[in-house]
């Protein structure tokens, strides 16, 4: 692999390990006020999942960049222009119905995503791909069953869940935007196309959506920036947060 | 654990103490006696069956109320894998939780009615819990100390001669132990750290040490109901026989990590083979647990908010398995 091709790399493995990352750091500030003890469990279980796979890709990044930073260099000491993650998973917890949609519209996309990857010539990336592709079919199936029961449950929720679903819409086009970088991952059969990921997820966005008596929100504009380190407000205090002890005490090990 | 029996005034006749005479008590102690378990659809005096919903409750609403201190450092951890670990430990206190509220509705109590005591503020849950976790060093106190303690507490509970409890002891001891050692490392990496990192390992330290050791409960001769719980087997050993071997396991890995331990009157007795330690500041523990603690009103609050603010959820999540339920019976007839 040439040297511009390992800087393509490293940039498309922190796209993929920042989504991860800040989803999970954003499940996480749930636990102990789930609507039900059984619910703390599964979201822990969740971001648990996701706080792993950004470790393996964000510990592959640092090796394909070569200078010397580990998982934790790259979580801890990168300010927000330098994240890649999509502007979907930084959106805040709000209510138990934005955190569902949230999930389930990211959910659905990855789960294509990661299968897609399994079929990657980065051998590394397909092995990781793999092992994601059992946790997310978990995901996938919990947040869709909440979205059913939450859009089919009372008149109460059926539209708390709508809303959610409306305002966070928005993100979802993001999700499949292609730029040089990736056309040229995906013309070396490293990653797939994002275009090509898009009809599995309508098929099955719709599916759950009628299932849970919802309606499916016309695509308007749509937001964008997350995957060229352009973020919403909220990354900000995300990093704060997450990143205070190890800018606090540079150097130290814990 | 985290049953301090803080909330059972002397005197208090709730729990009556029991000494049947008639067959069916007889044959209880007796049961007992041999160390046999007893099990959910046996025969069991009132006093005992009592004396363990409110046991189990009160620990299961203490899992549940102790992830709230150590989720306030999820967001926070200092490295993936720590955050990683802490995340799993949470999830096993919230699996404690659930063991634990199941173990008590097999005698006859839901759940929902003991979260309701608990939230109503009825039920207590242990005192330890109440304290700020203001550092990250406060992540490695709580899973070297009080899950330490816990485990010193627990560990005679797996031989409980309720089964249902004896059997879900087994399986939280196995974690905490796992907590535990995982609390131990965070300490470890922080000693070996630099000089802020120890102070903040020292500071910890000094904060967690008095009220991990008020964690076993009052001391013996103010303990109003040991005595029945130990004839019960409920009880094993005694609130300070536990509370001498958590102090004489833990000075040796307080030393291991450098730090000093905040008592003075800390000493090896070398005629009674344990150390000597201070006085335990008893009006404290009264305190903390009648609601003065410095955290009482916030852990309260943030279950309670959780509690309301997840009701629609719940509600939905009802509401739909029922017209599920009737969609299904439609289909069928
Ligand atoms: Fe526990
Ligand atoms: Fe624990």
């Amino acid at each position: 692999m040439t040297d511009i091709a390992k800087d393509q790399l490293f940039e498309y493995l922190l796209r993929l390990g920042d989504s991860s990352l800040i989803l999970g750091q954003r499940l996480s500030e749930w636990c102990g006020h789930g609507p039900e003890l059984e619910e703390d469990i599964a979201l822990i279980n969740i971001a648990l999942d996701l706080i792993g796979q950004a470790r393996s890709l964000l510990t592959y990044a640092g090796e394909v960049e070569g200078r010397g930073r580990d998982e934790d260099g790259l979580a801890f000491l990168r300010d927000g222009t330098d994240y890649r993650n999509l502007l979907l998973v930084e959106q805040p917890n709000q209510d138990f119905a934005y955190t569902i949609a949230r999930q389930f519209l990211f959910d659905a996309f990855h789960l294509e995503q990661q299968r897609a990857l399994m079929g990657s010539r980065d051998e590394t990336l397909a092995a990781i791909a793999g092992k994601s592709v059992k946790e997310v079919t978990y995901h996938l199936r919990h947040s869709s069953e909440w979205l059913v029961r939450l859009g089919d449950g009372t008149p109460l929720s059926h539209g708390k869940m709508q809303t959610a679903l409306d305002d966070l819409w928005m993100y979802s086009g993001e999700m499949f935007e292609m730029d040089a970088l990736e056309a040229a991952l995906a013309e070396a059969g490293v990653a797939p196309d994002r275009a090509a990921l898009r009809p599995a997820w309508e098929a099955r966005v719709a599916a759950v959506i009628e299932e849970a008596t919802l309606q499916r929100p016309d695509d308007g504009w749509m937001q964008s920036g997350g995957l060229r380190g352009r973020h919403s407000e909220h990354l900000g205090h995300i990093l704060a947060e997450m990143q205070h002890l190890q800018r606090a005490h540079p150097g130290a090990q814990w | 654990m985290y049953t301090q029996g803080l909330d059972v005034k002397p005197g208090d006749k709730a729990i009556p103490l029991e000494s049947g005479t008639s067959e069916a008590e007889q044959g209880f102690q007796g049961r007992i006696d041999r160390d046999d378990r007893i099990e959910p659809k046996d025969w069991m005096p009132e006093g005992y069956r009592k004396t363990l919903i409110r046991q189990i409750s009160q620990h299961a609403h203490s899992e549940v109320v102790g992830m709230l201190p150590e989720g306030n450092w999820i967001t926070r951890a200092p490295s993936l894998r720590r955050k990683a670990v802490l995340l799993a430990k949470v999830q096993d206190e919230a699996g404690h939780g659930l063991y634990l509220y199941s173990a008590a509705e097999t005698l006859g109590v839901s759940r929902a009615e003991l979260v309701e005591q608990l939230l109503s503020g009825k039920a207590k849950y242990s005192s330890i819990f109440n304290y700020p976790t203001t550092t990250w060093a406060d992540i490695g106190a709580i899973g070297w100390l009080v899950d330490g303690a816990a485990i010193m507490n627990q560990i005679p509970l797996c031989r409980c001669s309720y089964g249902p409890y004896a059997r879900a002891m087994i399986r939280i001891c196995k974690e905490e132990s796992f907590h535990q050692r995982q609390g131990y490392e965070i300490m470890l990496a922080l000693s070996r750290g630099s000089d802020a990192q120890k102070a903040m390992a020292q500071d910890a330290l000094d904060r967690w040490w008095w009220p991990s050791l008020m964690m076993f409960g009052p001391s013996d001769k103010d303990s109003p109901h040991s005595a029945q719980s130990m004839r019960w087997g409920i009880k094993r050993i005694s609130n300070d026989d536990l509370r001498q071997k958590f102090v004489d396991v833990t000075v040796p890995q307080a030393e291991y990590l450098g730090l000093k331990m905040p008592d003075p009157d800390l000493a090896w007795n070398e005629a009674r083979g344990h150390y000597d330690f201070g006085a335990i500041d008893w009006e404290e523990l009264k305190q903390v647990i009648s609601g003065n603690g410095p955290c009482n009103k916030s852990r309260m609050k943030a279950r309670r908010d959780a509690h309301a603010e997840g009701a629609w959820v719940r509600e939905a999540a009802l509401a739909h398995a029922e017209k599920r339920r009737a969609r299904a019976l439609k289909k069928a007839g």
